[in-house]
């Protein structure tokens, strides 16, 4: 899906956990993100917490977003 | 008689599913689940002493820990050789086994076997550095599997040579090995192309690799112009899972509208999501699907705007195909609505 949708065009970035997946699938922007079942979210957090650590990983695929990129770039 | 360690996942240990899947790496003197299978048909030639397991996001999640700890068990046993799996299509579990076979084989330099269906990642990232035989695509195929990785672990024991991908059953790992057809090339040729003409299948000798890259959309220029959309491989659905959309192997994705933000997550949304543990997903769908900061952002002028609806399916041992083909339908809609960026999660 991060390929096709690449492919029309439109500027994807890739939030997962398994990083080395995403490469080999082909995204060019990927952004690690926090554990499998939760991504963007951490179960032990209280919730304020956990919505700005949210936020801080939006925020960076954004920022990801907005970077110019020659190939295959993972935003640590 | 010839030593054998294999290493298996928490679902094939018969520990649980994914709600297991932290599992920390242990091993058990004997057999342990699809061992019996390799068992059977090893019959008086091999003994698999010891069986490893991990759960699949354990070691997905703590990789360097995992292998260490995987290793330090090897070394106890000493085997003579190492087998993994058979992971079929499952992601996490292909990776797993790809790389400690990779690992285990680095450091014993004994021989190693690990079996793969070849969408799996863990074959595209693997299959050059361990032989990884082809199987099905799901745990049906362990009857066809298991004897083709047990004669082809003990061919390497025995220092038997190794015949071409296509005859010895692994997937081709960029070696070329020269062997005499019993054809010559100008009657294979014409054979071709009679199948051809006649529309029949038939198998190239000299398959084009294919690569598949997809050159970097230009990066947005400003972000507070720019029009978002999410997309998301979880598997988050309305409650209830209103279309259906299957726990693996998806033939469809969803389209849905957002929910309002201050509703609770757990009474509008559920994954359908059978390949990771539900619980953390279904008590807040935010965690995969983050529309809530988004939509914060937006309210703060950070960004533009974003596409009343996002896009769903369950990545859980979907074939290749189907996802490329909800992409290009996915990606039609969301130009069609002008977005200019996407947001895709995975888990």
């Amino acid at each position: 899906m991060v390929k096709e949708i690449e492919r029309a065009g439109i500027a994807v970035v890739h939030i997962c956990t398994i990083t080395p997946i995403s490469m080999t699938v082909g995204a060019n922007r990927i952004v690690p993100a926090v554990a499998i079942p939760y991504p963007l979210g951490d179960p032990k957090m209280p919730h304020s917490d956990e919505v700005a650590l949210r936020r801080k990983i939006v925020e960076k695929s954004l920022n990801a977003l907005a970077t110019e990129v020659d190939g295959q770039t993972i935003f640590e | 008689m010839i030593k054998i360690v294999h290493y298996i996942n928490q679902f094939y240990a018969g520990i649980g599913g994914e709600e297991m899947a932290d599992h920390k790496p242990e091993m058990r003197e004997g057999i342990v689940g699809p061992g019996q299978a390799l068992m059977a048909a090893f019959g008086d030639a091999a003994q698999i002493t010891h069986t490893i397991i991990c759960g699949d996001s354990f070691f997905a999640e703590n990789q360097a820990d995992a292998t260490a700890t995987i290793l330090g068990f090897v070394e106890q046993i000493k085997p003579d050789v190492f087998i993994a799996g058979p992971a079929f299509n499952a992601g996490r579990y292909g990776v797993a086994c790809g790389s400690v076979a990779k690992a285990v084989q680095e450091k014993f330099e004994i021989p190693v076997v690990t079996g793969m269906y070849e969408e799996n990642p863990g074959a595209e990232m693997f299959k050059d550095s361990v032989y990884i035989i082809a199987t099905k695509n799901s745990a049906s195929g362990m009857r066809d599997a298991a004897p083709k990785m047990a004669n082809f672990a003990l061919k390497l024991a025995r220092g038997e040579e190794v015949k071409a991908s296509i005859i010895d059953g692994y997937l081709p790992n960029g070696t070329r090995l020269n062997f005499f057809e019993e054809k010559r090339g100008s009657e294979r040729a014409v054979n071709m192309l009679l199948k051809k003409m006649a529309g029949k299948p038939f198998t190239t000798e000299f398959p084009m690799p294919a690569f598949d890259r997809v050159a970097p959309a230009a990066a947005i220029k400003d972000l507070s112009k720019a029009r978002f959309a999410i997309v998301t491989s979880g598997g988050i659905v309305p409650k209830g899972n209103p279309d259906r959309i299957e726990s693996s192997s998806a033939s469809k994705y969803g389209e849905y509208e957002y929910a309002q933000i201050g509703s609770t997550p757990q009474d509008v949304y559920e994954t359908a999501h059978g390949g990771y543990d539900p619980v953390y997903a279904n008590v807040d769908s935010y965690r995969v699907l983050p529309y809530d900061v988004l939509f914060e952002l937006q309210k703060e002028g950070k960004i533009g705007s974003i596409h009343p609806k996002y896009y769903t399916t369950t990545g859980n041992g979907t074939a290749v195909k189907s996802s490329a083909a909800f992409g290009q339908e996915i990606a039609e809609k969301l130009l069609a609505d002008g977005v200019n960026a996407v947001i895709l999660t995975s888990t």
